[in-house]
């Protein structure tokens, strides 16, 4: 790989500053990274002051601070700008609020609480930027544009308004290390640059949705993220695969007065699966309810994290296997993490033989993913009886209610509901 | 002993509480989508919003005030952690 030690000029006055990790392998633990990451910052200069745009990760501050004294002095520097703080882009922050102590930093507003516990230094100052806030710094113009959770709450993006430039920090970003550092002139990061979307931006793609109604209009000319390269030629093309990677693969056909119920079962002799027909046979009775079933033996995981991302609510079907789910029940629970399942209803059920602790296990993990589970798990010792199955199809009912808001309020009190299940009123 | 009423508008739950109970005591039993972390005050993840009824809520704790101020929280909102209901009817958005 070509290794460059100068700074890069990326438009009159505004400069690449940032450090090459060519060796990285694993990136927060999550993220493979086949190609190493780069920690891109910035340096933009006006005829009264001079900006730097993200600094790097701490082990490569030298690096960084070798590159910004190729284009600037720390006595010019009049404005720092934090589009994120995470360690990998605050990391050098400390020693360059040091070398440049005149400099006024701007974070977003919901940058204030990670700044204090990343930098543990109550004197340090500092001044919040919302949409619309700009700082003008000689014929050149950093207006701020805040973007929260993309991929944190303090993230923003900052337009150098008169080159066009987006300094959009994580966003439009992704891992991978080529020193040519233009994306007309580095090897094919594609592959990178969508498992980055689908491992750091997809649980947030409402927020993408949001950040893309306010970035799309502006005059484009360049797309300078804070990791991978830099997009110079066919910036848009990016952010019009990021409104396509946010939205459905495909058109729903369930119209939008209706709601989405996906049950999903896993089952040795056929007893889950016969509960799991039967909280389908009562869902479908509820009219704007449109029901789906699918074997978790027999399917992939990622096409049915797709599917729970677009679905209103999902109920779970385990037998219980040596006092626990089975595994193929864990491997979809724990792939949606990566997916925005919030305030989606949930509910599980199964059958078991002698225990049957699945049922609270589904349950706690989706309380823990956030879904509001309100009806009790139905189990049944071995082969459901009538009475079982029928609860299922009452589950069914019940959770169908539930998405399409017909569900009538119950009035219970503290002692009747401490007397039942824990966690079900 | 006065009671209170509080009801999870999305879940259709209404819980006569004795006055005094936590919101968490409720929240946690009727499967809210409401996650808890410390669970003393400190963290932030409990936030709820109150709909109506929080003039039945006990005041904010200092504690309670500035956590929710570091989270720019609005003025509906509460920690389900520390807040107590006091009577009357109260409507969460959970």
């Amino acid at each position: 790989m070509i290794q460059t030690p100068d700074a890069v000029e990326i438009a009159p006055g505004t400069h690449w500053i940032g450090a090459l990790d060519p060796g990285l392998r694993e990136f927060d633990i999550i993220l493979k990274t086949a190609n190493g990451t780069t920690y891109n910052s910035y340096c933009v200069r006006g005829t009264d002051g001079v900006a730097i745009i993200d600094t790097v990760k701490e082990s490569h501050a030298e690096e960084f601070f070798k590159r910004l004294e190729q284009v600037a002095r720390y006595d010019e520097i009049t404005t720092i700008v934090l589009n994120h703080l995470e360690p990998d882009h605050s990391g050098a922050l400390p020693e360059l609020m040091r070398r440049a102590p005149q400099a006024k930093l701007y974070i977003s507003t919901k940058g204030q609480l990670m700044l204090k516990a990343l930098v543990k230094d109550p004197e340090l100052g500092f001044n919040v930027a919302q949409t619309g806030d700009s700082v003008d710094l000689g014929g050149r113009t950093l207006r701020f544009f805040t973007t929260p959770f993309l991929h944190w709450p303090d993230t923003q993006c900052t337009l150098v308004e008169e080159q066009g430039i987006l300094l959009s920090g994580d966003v439009f970003g992704c891992h991978f290390c080529d020193a040519r550092l233009f994306n007309d002139q580095v090897g094919d990061f594609r592959f990178s640059f969508e498992y980055y979307y689908q491992h750091i931006m997809r649980p947030f793609r409402e927020h993408v949705l949001d950040a893309l109604e306010l970035l799309e209009p502006l005059p484009l000319k360049l797309i300078a993220p804070a990791h991978g390269p830099i997009l110079r030629e066919a910036p848009r093309s990016y952010m019009q695969r990021y409104r396509q990677l946010a939205s459905p693969l495909l058109h729903n056909e369930v119209g939008v007065n209706n709601k989405s119920l996906l049950v999903f079962y896993i089952s040795s002799y056929g007893n889950t699966a016969r509960m799991a027909q039967a909280v389908v046979d009562g869902a479908e009775t509820v009219p704007g309810v449109r029901v789906s079933m699918y074997d978790l033996q027999a399917g992939g995981n990622l096409p049915f994290v797709d599917l729970i991302e677009e679905a209103d609510g999902l109920a779970i079907g385990s037998p219980t296997i040596n006092g626990d789910a089975v595994k193929p029940v864990w491997d979809l629970l724990s792939s949606l993490a990566a997916i925005k399942v919030r305030d989606k209803f949930g509910a599980a059920f199964g059958s078991y033989g002698w225990s049957g602790e699945a049922i609270n296990m589904i349950e706690d993990r989706l309380r823990g993913l956030k879904l509001r589970v309100p009806i009790k798990g139905v189990r049944a010792r071995l082969i459901p009886t009538e009475e079982e199955l029928g609860r299922c199809r009452d589950l069914g009912i019940q959770l169908a209610q539930h998405l399409t808001g017909t569900v009538q309020n119950r009035v219970i009190s503290m002692s009747e509901l401490f007397a039942q299940e824990p966690s079900h009123a | 002993m006065p009671k209170a009423n509080v009801t999870f508008e999305k879940l259709g739950i209404t819980v006569s509480v004795p006055a005094g109970t936590r919101l968490i005591e409720i929240s946690e039993k009727v499967g809210a989508s409401i996650t808890y972390g410390c669970r003393e005050g400190e963290c932030g993840t409990c936030i709820m919003k109150i709909k109506s009824g929080m003039e039945h809520m006990s005041e904010r704790s200092v504690l309670e005030d500035k956590v929710l101020q570091e989270n720019m929280a609005g003025r509906s909102d509460r920690l389900a952690c520390q807040a107590q209901v006091l009577g009357g009817d109260i409507t969460v958005k959970a």
